[in-house]
């Protein structure tokens, strides 16, 4: 008898788990067409990206977001896209200054966020990938990473009394490849649009800025627009702001795509969109603080010998502006990105329960 | 672009994959009409003697005894002529492997061709610029292939590996994976080819042509690859040099 209830316990706990799997049901998680329409911010430019060629719709979406948190795409079934790319952190990772993968292999670099990814010609930090699409094949089959082959991916996936009916739902047929595996990751990620920051209300005179915000941003585009141009904080361009490298990275940045001299230690112009989230900071993740970011700028003009012009431009920072620029910076944050229940882990609950 | 995919079964062993079906005449509507099949048969030697994977040992002009695991390889942009001039172009690529245990094979069947005279017969080893940037693609150049870089965004033309006693790497490991559409390591490379009697395209008739692979050619002219000096490349550095010598590895075999 007593048994008997175990095991009847143990059915409904096992169907439980499976049907918290695809949370369609729940409000929080559901996905509608209103979710996945495209909704471009005036001020921005044309994306690069268009979903031209893979058409928006809840259910490729709701795919993207499940595979984007499953371990399945990793060899052990241990990481998964989400446990690097953390929401609350703008898809970045807090406190790891490195990229930690599968057997809790160290990469040699920090995970940079995600956010208006449909604006970038090229992805990572030297700007190696091309195109949106096949950017999840680096991290899957990185051996510091997931270290996965894509057709061991696929295969899993064929198999997957999960993904099975998952495709099913996205393409109303049952192939499962890789074609339709990237572009329903590419929905996913590609969605994550960040314009709803104090700064972006500001713009349209729908908040105010302090005098110490407004001093903040008059600097910022006096020293640091160059690079981080707005409304996007970034030009696409690559570029050496003067760190000297840690010669135990072996990164020599842009120069090992380009294989131009003239291109090493140059790196990405990051966004700073949520900045006050994505610590820690710069491709290597060497400052925890944006504290010691504005130090760095404005201690010194001159700290290497081949960073940009540009650099020796922004000049010595005083105490105060840099106080200014920390509290415009802040006014980066897009709470509403950060909380926004579309990008959210369907199932986080059932993990911590 | 339209994009389908076409599965042709020509028998158990032979699976042909079309992507990207999209082959542009440059022939008048009405001719393509009356189509007829040429089937490009690939057969893989060293030198005179039939590649055999793994189990024989060549020798290159070196002197340096060697074998070969693995051959792999994309071909694309297929062009023939006719002898008035006009020009039938399959934009297709083509995931040729000499591994039994893929998907892949060694043979390309091209139909809907008009018919007629051909003198040559043109196309690319490699994959095109606008295909390398063009995102998440199925077929032949799906990625599961294992034929793509992904920390340099772009296809691997080709793959060459084996073993040599004098290579210093572990393993006694040889390794070309050639690819790269950029400047200044672009290692596409485009093959053109005369055929000796012109090939026949007639009505309801379907004709194979034998191209001859040599895996020797890519290891020498114009440049002797030294097994001791060079046993790998893996990424564009190099990459060039063994471009340019698969550029004279084929030959039509009738
Ligand atoms: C082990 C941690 C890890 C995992 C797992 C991981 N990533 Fe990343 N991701 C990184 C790092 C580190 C970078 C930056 C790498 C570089 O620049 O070389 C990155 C970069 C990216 C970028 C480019 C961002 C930009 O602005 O250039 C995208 C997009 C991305 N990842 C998506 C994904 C997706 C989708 C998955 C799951 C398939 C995934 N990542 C899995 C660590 C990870
Ligand atoms: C010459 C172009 C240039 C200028 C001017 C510039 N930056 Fe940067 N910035 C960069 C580059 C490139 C990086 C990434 C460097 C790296 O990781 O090696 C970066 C990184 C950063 C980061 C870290 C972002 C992250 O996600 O890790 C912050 C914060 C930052 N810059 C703020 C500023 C501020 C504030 C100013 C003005 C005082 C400024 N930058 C001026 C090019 C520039």
């Amino acid at each position: 008898m007593k048994s008997r209830t175990r095991i009847f316990f143990s059915i409904f706990v096992v169907s439980a788990m499976f049907l918290s799997f695809v949370n369609n049901d729940d409000p929080y998680y559901s996905i509608s067409k209103k979710d996945v329409k495209l909704v471009l911010p005036k001020n921005f430019p044309k994306p690069y990206y268009t979903f031209e060629n893979n058409k928006l719709t809840p259910e490729v979406f709701l795919l993207g977001r499940e595979l984007f948190y499953d371990e399945i795409l990793s060899k052990d079934r241990t990481v998964s896209c989400g446990s690097c790319h953390q929401r609350i952190a703008a898809f970045s990772h807090i406190d790891h200054t490195l990229s930690h993968g599968i057997y809790g292999r160290m990469g040699n670099r920090n995970i940079p966020s995600l956010q208006n990814l449909i604006w970038n010609n090229t992805f990572m930090w030297d700007g190696g990938v091309n195109h949106l699409e096949v950017q999840p094949i680096g991290p899957i089959t990185n051996p510091l990473e997931m270290d996965e082959t894509m057709e061991a991916v696929i295969l899993k996936l064929q198999k997957s009394e999960k993904f099975k009916p998952l495709f099913q739902k996205a393409y109303s047929d049952p192939l499962i490849n890789s074609e339709r595996m990237l572009k329903a990751l590419t929905q996913f990620v590609g969605l994550m649009i960040s314009n709803h920051s104090k700064y972006d209300k500001y713009l349209v005179g729908k908040a105010e800025f302090t005098p110490q915000e407004e001093n903040g941003l008059k600097l910022f585009r006096a020293k640091c627009a160059s690079c981080h141009t707005e409304p996007l904080f970034t030009d696409n361009s690559f570029k050496n702001n003067g760190l000297i490298s840690d010669s135990s990275l072996h990164d020599i940045g842009r120069g090992a795509i380009t294989r131009k001299n003239e291109d090493n230690y140059l790196y990405k112009v990051p966004t700073l969109r949520n900045i006050e989230m994505t610590y820690p900071y710069m491709h290597d993740g060497r400052f925890s603080k944006l504290k010691d970011v504005l130090n760095y700028y404005g201690t010194t003009t001159n700290h290497t010998t081949n960073q940009d012009p540009l650099i020796s431009k922004i000049g010595v920072l005083t105490p105060e502006e840099k106080k200014d620029i920390l509290a415009f910076l802040l006014t980066l944050t897009d709470r509403e990105f950060l909380n926004d229940r579309r990008f959210a882990d369907p199932n986080m609950g059932q993990k911590n329960k | 672009m339209g994009k389908r995919m076409f599965q042709i079964r020509l028998n158990n062993s032979i699976t042909i994959i079309l992507c990207c079906f999209s082959s542009s005449f440059l022939f008048s509507q009405k001719e393509v009409k009356a189509h007829h099949g040429l089937t490009l048969q690939m057969h893989h030697y060293v030198g005179d003697k039939v590649l055999v994977l793994d189990d024989s040992t060549y020798t290159n002009s070196l002197g340096q005894a060697y074998t070969i695991s693995k051959l792999n390889y994309y071909i694309g942009n297929i062009r023939l002529t006719r002898k008035d001039g006009k020009e039938f172009l399959l934009q297709n690529y083509f995931f040729i492997s000499e591994d039994e245990e893929k998907t892949a094979s060694k043979s390309i069947f091209i139909d809907k061709i008009p018919e007629g005279e051909y003198t040559s017969i043109q196309f690319l080893l490699g994959v095109d610029s606008l295909h390398n940037c063009s995102g998440a693609q199925s077929g032949a150049l799906d990625p599961i292939n294992a034929m793509f870089w992904t920390w340099n965004t772009g296809y691997i033309f080709l793959k060459l590996e084996g073993k040599s006693p004098v290579s210093k790497e572990p393993g006694h490991t040889i390794e070309y994976h050639i690819g790269g559409y950029k400047q200044p390591s672009n290692c596409i490379r485009t093959i053109s080819l005369k055929f000796e009697t012109p090939l026949v395209i007639a009505k309801k008739t379907n004709v194979t042509v034998n191209l001859k692979a040599d895996v020797s050619e890519l290891l020498k002219t114009p440049t002797t690859i030294d097994f001791t000096k060079l046993p790998v490349v893996n990424n564009a550095l190099n990459a060039t040099t063994i471009a340019d010598n698969y550029v004279d590895m084929f030959q039509s075999m009738k």
